[in-house]
């Protein structure tokens, strides 16, 4: 099993309780796409499964390893087998794009080789071979503020794919890509999972790209699963159920749009 | 808002108002008599009989003295500074980029968990800045009054000097530095098991270098005029060449060295910005 949580409550410093009890359980090389109303919990689900976050109550288990038994070298080795792409890329902006890539590995590489790297980047090779995946071979050796929005992200994707992870959690990663760009993303990130054997668990504003990518839909409302099912057996009802209230997926349905302009009202 | 109803009328007045023009009248009120006490008076630099009495003092150091064998001693004693300050600087920088990591939360792996390294955390950061408040607690030429004491004249008793409360000052204000950075980057790397060192150079120093390095520059620049005050208590340098030239009532010798230390600080500053320069 790669992912298991038992019961995962997690609640706030500030008293808000983001997570109400999941229980969700995640093969190894399974593709799982989260899907639900912005406020729902699914970034909370998501930094519980990258071992970042400790549930409040509940049991997690990644990776076959409870993270929050472990001693701190341990934890640091499990986390450098889960990769995770975020929604905004945490790249600075002075960065070149082949150290941005080269970062992916440093869960692996000693101090010494961390910081030979950052000095001269040591795998020009395997950087550029990660960029061209997703379209950017070309850009190696440019600055990352050098790059679009979308470009950055693109990099962030390559720095994950460079960390080739065990375990791939994602968090709204194309919300800021145009469609056809979301979908070659996507595609790549699917491929890395396929190809390596990785689990795949990545949170979507756009339905359509999730039915499209992922057998298997999680719907989560209010910190909770409302369905667990095929993405065959996902109706439009469904989806309205999952969805009522939200004022941008009712404006919009369901389509690839910009995330971060909902104001959390929702769920209140 | 569109869709809920608010419960009252909407608040239209800004709710901080209050307490800023609060903060700003105390600050007035506390701030005024601390003028008096150090009898700030701007009217008696306009008074004629004083305005005659610094006329001709500032009269006095014209023309500054260029003899060849003042033009030797003075440049000794601008590279004796000089040295002074950078190897000052340079221990200062040592003791103070272990301090200003230790110091700084970003770079803290337990605060992602387990919880039990949480606390151990924060005694040692509370620790590091008790420790960096000591080392600037005392004047630096306090300390040079002391090691001059036990090491006899000259620049090494201002190397040591300041090493100290430079030291505690840089360790303070890169940790500052570094909090006040934009966070995420560092920490999605520590997410991915990176150490804090390796989080350091990928993720924060690229964002925080430039502030970095202007602010340790500026610190050099204030250092050099700290070694010229030091040189006043023995440690050598510009500061005991013009404390010669003051005791010898020798105006024009004042005002060579006095164009001296101008010709440091735009030195200085022209350092800066090269390094920005070449860093952004």
């Amino acid at each position: 099993m790669s992912l298991r949580l038992e019961g995962v409550v997690v609640v706030h410093a500030n008293g808000r309780r983001a997570l109400a009890g999941i229980d969700l359980d995640i093969a190894a090389g399974e593709r799982v796409a989260l899907i639900g109303p912005s406020g729902a919990g699914k970034t909370t689900l998501l930094r519980v499964a990258g071992a970042s976050l400790r549930p409040t109550r509940g049991r997690a288990s990644v990776l076959a390893a409870d993270p929050w038994s472990l001693r701190a070298g341990v934890l640091k080795a499990l986390r450098a087998r889960i990769g995770f792409v975020h929604q905004a890329a945490p790249i600075p902006p002075r960065l070149r794009v082949v150290t941005a890539v080269l970062a992916g590995r440093l869960g692996r590489w000693s101090v010494g080789r961390a910081l030979r790297s950052w000095l001269l980047p040591d795998d020009v090779a395997g950087a550029r071979d990660a960029l061209a995946r997703v379209g950017l071979g070309e850009r190696v050796f440019e600055r990352c503020d050098q790059l679009s929005g979308g470009q950055l992200q693109r990099v962030a994707v390559a720095r994950t794919l460079y960390q080739a992870p065990a375990l791939l959690l994602a968090d709204e990663p194309v919300s800021a890509l145009d469609a056809t760009t979301a979908d070659t993303v996507l595609r790549e990130l699917v491929g890395y999972s396929e190809a390596a054997g990785a689990t795949f668990l990545a949170s979507l504003h756009a339905v359509d790209l999730a039915l499209r990518w992922f057998p298997r839909i999680v719907g989560v409302r209010d910190g909770a699963v409302l369905f667990d099912l095929p993405a065959a057996q996902v109706t439009p009802d469904r989806l309205a159920a999952l969805y009522a209230g939200d004022h941008a997926a009712e404006r919009d349905a369901p389509v690839t749009e910009p995330h971060g302009a909902t104001p959390p009202f929702a769920s209140a | 808002m569109n869709g809920t109803a608010p419960s009252s009328r909407p608040e239209l007045r800004d709710p901080l108002a209050l307490r800023r023009a609060g903060l700003a009248v105390t600050a007035l009120v506390l701030l005024w008599p601390l003028l008096h006490l150090a009898e700030f008076r701007p009217s008696t630099l306009l008074d004629p009989a004083n305005l005659h009495v610094m006329a001709s003092f500032v009269a006095g150091f014209l023309p500054p003295v260029v003899d060849r064998e003042f033009l030797g001693y003075l440049l000794t004693a601008t590279l004796q500074t000089l040295a002074m300050a950078t190897a000052g600087m340079a221990l200062a920088f040592a003791i103070a980029v272990p301090l200003a990591l230790a110091a700084t939360r970003v770079l803290s792996i337990s605060s992602m968990g387990p919880a039990d390294g949480r606390w151990r955390g924060r005694v040692v950061r509370q620790g590091v800045r008790t420790l960096m408040v000591l080392l600037r607690a005392v004047p630096e030429v306090v300390w040079a009054l002391m090691f001059v004491r036990a090491l006899g004249l000259g620049p090494a008793a201002g190397v040591l000097a300041l090493a100290i409360t430079y030291g505690g000052m840089l360790a303070k204000v890169y940790a500052e530095i570094l909090e006040a950075t934009d966070a995420r980057p560092a920490r999605a790397l520590l997410q991915a098991g990176s150490g804090r060192i390796a989080a350091l150079c990928f993720g924060l120093l690229p964002l925080a270098a430039e502030e970095l390095v202007s602010y340790t520059v500026y610190r050099w620049e204030c250092a050099v005029r700290a070694a010229v005050v030091m040189g006043f208590v023995g440690a050598g340098g510009l500061g005991q060449l013009m404390d010669q030239a003051l005791k010898g009532f020798d105006p024009g010798q004042v005002s060579s060295i006095s164009l001296v230390f101008a010709a440091l600080v735009l030195l200085a500053d022209a350092i800066s910005l090269v390094l920005r320069k070449v860093l952004a």
